[in-house]
């Protein structure tokens, strides 16, 4: 459908990201029968191809496999690997784990919490961070630890923490 | 759903096995659950997420039990019970670990009870005295507060995931009853709850709004926001649609405050729509009409509303109006004679009502002018059915379609229209086995469970047919025995639909012939099979041929008078077919017992005392014209809304403006009634006695459950009162008096008796009191003796596209309206879901036009315009637009085709040729040829006006500044659009 409101060739260009998608959609269900078993490979195989698993796609599966939208949904957020929105370009790990969490990691998460405006599991709304809390990392000695797209940050406070992201965790 | 055993029956039948519950022998049929088992025993076990109706799910684990032999405690909603079980379901261990469940379930539960308004019957609490659990505990037990949002977003429930037990029985119904799928279970641990697809507000999702899951859940998650505990209940029958939902509507001070389904109804099991279940409200609603009125002198008689009520009419006593209207009627009778008055009577009213109305035409005014709004939904059916069988009515039942194997929907969104039944059949297919084909040129619903979909283009239905049969016979799928034996005229057909081969067919039709043979394949294969159609069909200039070539068809294949198989038109409103068979129709008496008939005539006048006029009356449809000709002066409308219904609106009011006189009699000041000069308060269907027939002739007590406002009154009794005034009176005490004089005059009526249908419900024919009803027809033969094929030819629609109407236009109504709105407009919940008309059109003729949704749009057929918003969906294909009915201010009848089937004389409104432009296009255009033009072929226009190399230039790069400063200041949408439309021109 035509909106008036975007431009022209941004226009262009969403149309074409769809069909790119749609294309990409079909193929992968295309190696399935349309059981309703092959629901969560399915989802696995749409998030593994896409990051996430986006809205029209769980439509168009739930078609796909004569299932009701909501069951998708349903099945979507009971599984944690699945996510339905796209990572945020930096992903920041709280980890609580049993030595961080005595050191006082959920305060450490309730400060990022409030700096990001997000819980953790969400995307900041222009995909900039994705905040994830983690079991033990294994870095115990450094405990609080927070990682930063793979870096560690050892021996966190919620000071810091604020610094980090208002230095812009990167 | 559940069986029901008797407990302690002596002697054991076959498919029984006996059990030991608690040391008591108990019998119980074979295939039922330990619960199931108990409870049909008089043996209580708690249960939060059992329902009889539901797939056991096993979720809730309070129903546990110990089962000897069995290690554990099992549940017993989900085991099997076996002959010779042994089960205690009241042990000590049994209670403990009923009460550890409870107790979880508790603290999961936030709320306070006593703020709850379930508390009154909440399950929840009910078990957890039963466990011994009291107040205080509950209490204590609650952890902490996470609190959920609340959805309100709904206007007739509210959805609290905080009171939610997850007992998921809401889920189930929705997906195994309603077969909608609208919520279902997401999240997992602490936030797991029940919510649509996103987490959406329920309103947004695709919930239809049926309440089947309020109805279901045992806490107070789901709740009715308007509701209130009545003091009392009385069993009655849904006004709406033909389905003939059984119903209790809850009574408290004299108002309705709740309705709920009845599970042993038999057409309904307990299941209603949005309509059914929350559009109760109108009947309260401060308009009603509580006296008679009388029309101000010298205040014209103007169609739409123009001014406030006080200032065209004057309230009446009863006496007056009826004395009014008395000498009125007799006047124009000694005038002009009994045939310048007609009347409407309503498939809204009681059987009764509509045979005192049409005795009241026939016998005190003396004409045969009586029709209804029959006419403009199945007088086709009623035609061509008599035709091919010598009956109209639906041949088979609901019960039937339980056991039907393949299911042929086409010209019914049933889903919409008929939702009870639209549930059933996606049950029958999702559940049970069934399969199903759909012809529909719209992308209905039902579609989507269908094997074969045949979105056929509007008006080709014949067509369509008389190409599944050429396959069928082509492939010698045909029944040969059933037409060798039961049919007649075979060879005709048979050499007419020679010519339809698959690729003629594709040309009308639009239909790949691949699906046309796959679909003729499925039909002639299928060893039981039915076919189910509405106003798709009948509302044609073809109408009659398109139900003749559905009568072609089952009869082809053997389809009729067997258990599972049969022609099914889809009535539309609640008593339609009660209508009809009381004979307000204009050819025949009650029981379609014909007036030209001199034997059965000569009952008639024994019967009411008095001579009868032999000739036929005019048709709905033929009112308008015979006013206009002068031919009828004075019309007496009962419960009907001609103003809004009738096609081609324009014609219809200036015939109703030069009425001598008119009456309306209805709940309402309908749109018709404002230009009445008189009007009488009508009962609603709630304040009165009497019974409605369903779509499969099912006969069912309408019961009154409050007064009625002010001085209104049943419609039979105001006919009665005014034949009175008339110097004739017809003199009934009560509504059963009058189906006492029914069913001794009409014998496919002969068996009904009030006394009958206190518990129960019959279906005609049931011509003696010791006959218990029929539930299909032609069992040993048709009505007629021998089926009859007819020879049907495709004829076009009587309107095409053309260059300035390129669209087709075809009517209809949505799942949340009635009609012309009467009283679904007046009902808060159905009003909030869906406020406003629209026009539905694809989004590839929204693309053309430039439309975007929302947008406002005229849509102008030949005989008028109305403006409306654009809903842009892809449930209508390219070059196809729809529009719902019911509402006056976008009345899409202003559009209509009043072109009539020859025969049944009913109108095409699925057929009509219009276009349609921007609103403010239309507007702005309307004054500025050149800005029309444009709008229409800007490369043309340039070439056609002189602008300069500047003007062109500014046109053609769409300077939009420009442009205003010589066409004027352009409003924001149009200049939006305009931008657009010039960017897409290959200049
Ligand atoms: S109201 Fe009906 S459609 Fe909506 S969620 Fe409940 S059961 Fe499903
Ligand atoms: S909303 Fe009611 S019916 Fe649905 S799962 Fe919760 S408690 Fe059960
Ligand atoms: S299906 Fe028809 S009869 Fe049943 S509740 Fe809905 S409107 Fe009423
Ligand atoms: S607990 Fe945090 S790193 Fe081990
Ligand atoms: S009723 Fe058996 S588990 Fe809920």
């Amino acid at each position: 459908m035509v909106n008036p409101s975007i431009a022209q060739d941004t226009q262009v260009l969403l149309q074409e990201q769809e069909r790119t998608s749609e294309k990409q959609l079909k193929e992968i269900l295309s190696s399935y029968q349309g059981k309703k078993e092959e629901l969560i490979p399915i989802l696995q195989q749409v998030q593994q191809a896409f990051g996430y698993l986006p809205e029209p796609m769980m439509k168009k599966i739930a078609k796909f496999l004569k299932l009701p939208e909501s069951t998708i949904f349903g099945v979507s957020t009971f599984y944690a690997q699945f996510k339905l929105v796209p990572s945020g370009r930096n992903i920041i790990r709280v980890c609580r784990g049993t030595a961080c969490h005595v050191r006082g990691s959920a305060e450490i998460l309730g400060e990022v919490e409030k700096q990001l405006g997000i819980k953790a599991g969400e995307t900041t709304p222009g995909l900039e961070y994705s905040l994830e809390t983690i079991a033990c990392f294994g870095s115990c000695a450094l405990a609080p630890v927070v990682v930063t797209n793979g870096k560690v940050h050892g021996r966190m406070t919620a000071p810091k923490a604020r610094e980090m992201l208002k230095k812009g965790a990167h | 759903m559940s069986t029901s055993a008797p407990t302690e029956v002596k002697e054991r039948k076959m498919d029984t096995i006996k059990l030991t519950i608690n040391g008591r022998d108990v019998i119980a049929k074979t295939g039922v659950t330990v619960l199931e088992a108990a409870l049909n025993a008089g043996i209580y076990i708690p249960t939060l997420c059992y329902d009889p109706d539901l797939k056991p799910y096993g979720g809730c684990r309070l129903c546990v039990v110990e089962i000897e032999g069995m290690r554990g405690l099992v549940s017993s909603c989900t085991t099997p019970a076996t002959d010779g079980t042994v089960v205690h379901t009241e042990t000590e261990r049994v209670n403990r670990s009923r009460r550890i469940t409870m107790k979880l379930i508790i603290a999961n539960h936030h709320g306070d009870c006593l703020t709850c308004a379930k508390n009154q019957d909440c399950e929840l609490l009910k078990i957890a005295r039963y466990l011994g659990i009291e107040q205080e505990h509950i209490d204590r037990l609650r952890k902490g507060t996470q609190v959920l949002p609340v959805d309100k977003s709904h206007p007739a429930f509210i959805r609290d995931p905080n009171k939610c037990i997850l007992c998921g029985k809401c889920v189930r119904a929705c997906h195994e009853i309603a077969v909608v799928g609208a919520i279902d279970l997401a999240f997992r641990g602490n936030s797991a709850k029940v919510t649509t697809f996103g987490d959406e507000p329920i309103v947004e999702s695709i919930c239809k709004s049926c309440g089947e899951c309020v109805a279901r859940c045992p806490t107070g998650a789901l709740m009715p926001k308007w509701e209130k505990p009545p003091a009392k209940e009385v069993k009655t029958v849904c006004p709406y649609c033909g389905v003939g939902c059984s119903i209790y509507l809850g009574v408290r001070d004299n108002k309705i405050v709740s309705v709920r389904g009845d599970s042993e109804g038999p057409a309904n099991k307990g299941s209603l729509c949005v309509k059914g279940r929350w559009g109760y409200d109108f009947i309260n609603h401060p308009e009603r009409l509580t006296t008679p009125l009388i029309r101000i002198p010298d205040v014209a008689r103007q169609a739409g509303h123009n001014g406030r009520v006080q200032e065209i009419f004057r309230e009446a006593k009863w006496d007056e109006a009826l004395e009014l209207v008395a000498n009125k009627l007799f006047e124009l009778r000694q005038n002009y004679g009994a045939d310048s008055i007609a009347a409407l009577s309503s498939a809204k009213c009681t059987n009764e009502d509509n045979y005192v109305m049409q005795k009241f035409v026939r016998a005190v005014i003396g004409t045969n002018n009586i029709d209804h709004c029959a006419r403009l939904c199945h007088a086709s059916t009623v035609v061509g059915g008599i035709a091919a069988f010598g009956q109209g009515a639906m041949s088979n039942s609901y019960s039937d379609f339980e056991k039907t194997e393949l299911f042929f929907v086409i010209g019914s969104n049933t889903t919409e229209c008929h939702p009870v039944l639209g549930s059933l059949i996606k049950r029958r297919v999702k559940f049970g086995g069934a399969k199903l084909i759909v012809a529909d040129p719209r992308s209905i619903e039902l579609g989507e469970y269908a094997a074969v979909r045949l979105p056929h283009n509007p008006g080709t239905d014949v067509a369509l047919l008389n190409g599944i049969m050429h396959v069928i016979i082509r492939d010698g799928l045909e029944d040969k025995e059933f037409i060798q034996e039961r049919t007649e005229a075979f060879e005709d057909m048979r050499q007419l639909v020679e010519r339809y081969t698959p690729e003629a067919v594709e040309a009308i039709t639009g239909v790949p012939q691949a699906d046309l043979e796959a679909a003729a394949r499925l039909f002639g294969e299928a060893r039981s099979a039915c076919i189910l159609y509405g106003m798709g069909i009948t509302q044609h200039t073809t109408g009659t041929d398109n139900v003749k070539s559905i009568a072609n068809l089952l009869l082809l294949t053997g389809n009729m008078g067997r258990e599972g198989t049969g022609f099914s038109p889809l009535r539309g409103q609640n008593n339609v077919q009660g209508a009809c068979d009381m004979g307000a129709l204009p050819n025949v008496y009650p029981g379609y017992q014909r007036v030209d008939d001199p034997a059965v005539r000569t009952k008639f006048e024994t019967a009411w005392g008095c001579k009868l006029s032999d000739r036929p009356g005019v048709t709905t449809t033929e009112i308008a014209n015979a006013i206009l000709g002068g031919d009828i002066r004075g019309l007496y409308v009962m419960g009907e809304n001609p103003v809004l219904s009738e096609p081609h609106l324009e014609h219809t009011r200036q015939a109703l403006e030069r009425l001598e006189f008119l009456v309306v009699q209805d709940i309402f000041l309908s749109e018709t009634a404002w230009m009445a000069d008189v009007v009488f308060p009508a009962a609603a269907y709630a304040e009165k006695d009497g019974t409605f027939t369903n779509t499969e002739r099912r006969i069912q007590r309408v019961r009154q459950a409050i007064l009625p406002p002010g001085e209104a009154k049943p419609d039979w009794e105001i006919i009665s009162t005014l034949a009175e005034k008339i110097g004739q009176p017809l003199c009934y005490q009560n509504a059963s008096q009058i189906m006492e004089e029914i069913a001794s005059l009409t014998p496919i009526y002969g068996g009904v008796h009030f006394n009958r249908l206190d518990n129960d419900s019959l279906q005609w024919p049931c011509p003696d009191a010791l006959h218990p009803g029929t539930s299909f027809l032609y069992r040993d033969g048709f009505a007629r003796g021998r089926g009859k094929f007819h020879a049907v030819d495709y004829v076009p629609p009587a309107e095409s596209i053309s260059k300035g109407y390129p669209l087709v236009l075809t009517t209809g109504r949505v799942l949340e309206h009635w009609h012309t709105g009467t009283m679904s407009r007046r009902s808060n919940v159905l009003n909030e879901l869906y406020p406003n008309g629209v026009v539905e059109m694809s989004p590839d003729d929204a693309t053309k036009l430039g439309l975007i949704e929302g947008d406002l749009v005229v849509v102008a057929s030949k005989r008028g315009r109305v403006e409306t918003p654009v809903h842009i969906t892809e449930k209508s294909p390219p070059g196809l637009v729809f529009m719902p009915f019911h509402w006056r201010e976008a009345a899409a009848n202003i559009l209509t085709n009043d072109a009539l089937d020859p025969v049944a004389k009913i109108p095409e409104y699925k057929v009509s040729a219009v276009n349609a432009v921007l609103a403010v296009l239309d507007r702005a255009s309307q004054d500025n040829a050149f800005l029309a033009r444009l709008a229409e072929n800007p490369a043309e226009a340039l070439k056609e006006y002189e602008v300069t190399a500047e003007e062109k230039a500014a046109l053609m790069s769409g300077d939009i500044r420009k442009i205003e400063s010589w066409l004027g200041k352009l409003d924001e949408r149009l200049k939006t659009w305009l931008m657009l439309r010039l960017s897409q021109e290959k200049w």
